[in-house]
């Protein structure tokens, strides 16, 4: 099946998070690897978002956007490394 | 960084141009847009009259500060979204926008390293906003383009990226029909494609894929095996095959 990028993730979790995901880094939970979200596998509607790690397939998060609602898993991340907001507008 | 705006904001359909037969070039009014960085994108929301909605995801072509903002949306034949910006939305009409989005697919006028960019089709549409950055803050970090597309009469911004003015060389590529006396014989990029038209591993690129999913894909599956280390080469795939 096709899939997009963690880019994408930006616009649903826009009201979820402070930070901006794309150029957050996280780390898989079965893997260990380190990515940032923007190097995330999206899969797209109409499932909602899921997103895999790139090396190991892993899902990471699941975003369900449905009726003036949003559920939010971060189930496969070990971590998030959010960076201080005047950091995270330099990277 | 561009961070988005709060909720959805309203944008009016001001400008419109045809960039190819399928393809039409789209610009909106929208009050209260911060403004934007070159490779962000925005959702943009439809919703019926019986208050079905659908969301799509599109690449900014224009870029920096201002409430405006530039879409080039390609008309997919079945598509729910797509043949509706492209042949229906009238000017002054409106949707919903979410915006500005991303930081990781973006390029920002303070970059020096050398700058690799490749396009599938439609796939050319946020570099046309970092072309035009390029251009307009006179970066003196190298940039090029590499565009590939089906047949001739399918370039988006074809004359905007074929000025002697523009800062970014664009390199064309065809994969159904090309122009008379072309060298190379239709087909898609490969490898060798690759290694003889963007810049090597040895010059330590940032290299930057967009457009349909498959072609980012082969595209850079290719890089890899050309020797680009993989947290080099950022991509934005379109979705489709
Ligand atoms: C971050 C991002 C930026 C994007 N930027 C642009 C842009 O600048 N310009 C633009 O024209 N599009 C862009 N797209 C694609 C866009 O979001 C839609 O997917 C596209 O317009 C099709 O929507 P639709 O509702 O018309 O088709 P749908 O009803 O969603 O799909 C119709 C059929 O086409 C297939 N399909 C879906 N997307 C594509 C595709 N991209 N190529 C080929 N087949 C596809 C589907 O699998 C389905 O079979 C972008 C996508 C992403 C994720
Ligand atoms: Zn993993």
């Amino acid at each position: 099946m096709d899939h997009l990028d963690g880019n994408v993730l930006a616009g649903p979790t826009a009201d979820l998070f402070l930070f901006e995901p794309t150029t957050t880094q996280g780390q898989c939970q079965s893997c260990a690897d380190i990515a940032m979200l923007g190097q995330a596998m999206v899969y797209g509607q109409p499932m909602g978002f899921v997103a895999r790690c790139r090396n190991c397939d892993n899902v990471l998060i699941v975003i369900i956007e449905r009726a003036g609602q949003k559920s939010l898993s971060m189930r496969g991340l070990r971590w998030l490394r959010v960076a201080d907001r005047a950091m995270n507008d330099r990277i | 960084m561009t961070t988005p705006a709060a909720g959805w904001l309203t944008g009016s359909l001001a400008r419109a141009h045809p960039l190819t037969a399928s393809a039409r070039s789209i610009t909106f009014t929208v009050p209260g847009w911060p403004g934007n960085d070159a490779g962000q994108h925005v959702d943009v929301r439809l919703t019926s009259s019986d208050g079905y909605q659908a969301v799509r995801s599109y690449s900014i072509a224009s870029a920096g500060p201002g409430g405006e903002i530039e879409l080039g949306i390609d008309r997919l034949p079945d598509g729910e979204v797509s043949p509706f910006l492209v042949d229906d939305l009238a000017l002054g009409d409106t949707v919903e926008l979410r915006g500005p989005l991303g930081g990781w697919f973006v390029w920002r006028p303070e970059q020096t390293q050398p700058v690799q960019l490749i396009a599938g089709g439609s796939g050319v549409v946020p570099f046309i906003a970092m072309t035009r950055t390029h251009a307009s803050v006179c970066s003196s970090a190298p940039m090029q383009l590499l565009y590939s597309l089906r047949t001739p009469n399918d370039a988006f911004f074809r004359d905007e990226l074929s000025q002697p003015s523009a800062t970014a060389r664009t390199t064309w590529h065809y994969t159904r029909t090309v122009p008379p006396g072309w060298s190379r014989s239709a087909g898609r990029l490969t490898a060798e494609d690759l290694k003889s038209k963007t810049l090597p591993p040895e010059q330590a690129p940032l290299t930057y894929v967009c457009g349909p999913t498959g072609f980012v894909e082969t595209v850079s599956r290719a890089l890899t095996s050309l020797g680009h280390a993989p947290d080099t080469i950022r991509t934005e795939r379109f979705g489709g095959t």
